[in-house]
């Protein structure tokens, strides 16, 4: 029962930062959808981990799934400062050309 | 219904609000404010998967250190442009058909699924950690080196150093 709840949980984590990534018009937003989504992969890690038995291997799975998460956000991040001071702007659609 | 599987689906439940909280909140620092409930709810559902290494990197990593980067990209962006952190929404409808038809598609399979009864590790934390160290010790290393060329990346990315080459 747990289980179920958690991988349903994981679902609408899911649906929820896939719905933040299409509608917002910030990039922080839709790095933030995004941060979301990576959670609800991890959710599902540690909730089918149970079934794999003894060794945890969703667990590492999970942790290097954090890992990653942290190396996108920094360069995310990074990337969005930099285009806020050429273009004064927060909004994805008005970033449509690559040399600046 | 226990203790234990009040206090799971307290989380649940919390962790889902702050989920829709975060669509519907136009403040950008107040989303990340909720993102933050959303991952210290997480934290709290895997200590009671007895996932508590994770939950405690949990708590460290994405609300110590990716929502501050966040909070910290924020400050800064508004600090340049001036102008308030009004967030407008648009494609509402075909975002909200995409996330509805994808929830349900996830639901539909979802009942099947059959969990076995829990074969828990006896001492979770070290056997995590003797995994960690013998059978992916290699993926651990070029995560170490995967972070240092993100962090020199990131560094050299939002530096003013005008590199016109």
């Amino acid at each position: 029962m747990p289980h179920l709840i958690l991988v349903y949980l994981a679902a609408f984590l899911f649906c929820t930062g896939l719905l933040i990534v299409v509608i917002k018009r910030n990039a922080i937003m839709v790095l933030l959808g995004i941060e979301l989504m990576f959670n609800a992969a991890n959710l599902n890690l540690v909730a089918f981990n149970r079934i794999n038995g003894p060794n945890l291997d969703g667990h590492i799975f999970a942790l290097f799934v954090i890992i990653i998460a942290v190396c996108e956000a920094a360069v995310g991040l990074a990337l969005i400062l930099r285009i806020y001071r050429y273009y004064q702007s927060s909004t994805p659609d008005q970033f449509s050309e690559l040399k600046g | 219904m226990s203790f234990v599987d009040a206090i799971f689906l307290f989380f649940a439940g919390l962790s889902a609000m702050a989920a829709i909280a975060i669509v519907f909140s136009k403040n950008v620092f107040r989303s990340a404010l909720w993102l933050l409930v959303c991952l210290l709810s997480l934290a709290g559902l895997y200590v009671l998967s007895t996932a508590e290494f994770l939950a405690v990197a949990q708590i460290l990593i994405y609300a110590g250190g990716i929502l501050v980067i966040l909070l910290f990209g924020i400050m800064l962006t508004t600090r340049i442009s001036g102008k308030p952190l009004v967030v407008e929404h648009r494609h509402i409808l075909s975002g909200a058909l995409t996330a509805v038809a994808l929830f349900v598609l996830l639901s539909l399979y979802l009942p099947g699924l059959t969990v076995e009864k829990n074969m828990l590790s006896p001492e979770p934390v070290s056997t995590l950690g003797l995994q960690l160290f013998s059978q992916y010790s290699l993926v651990f290393e070029i995560a170490g080196v995967l972070l240092l060329v993100a962090l020199i990346g990131a560094a050299v990315i939002a530096s003013e150093l005008k590199s016109k080459t």
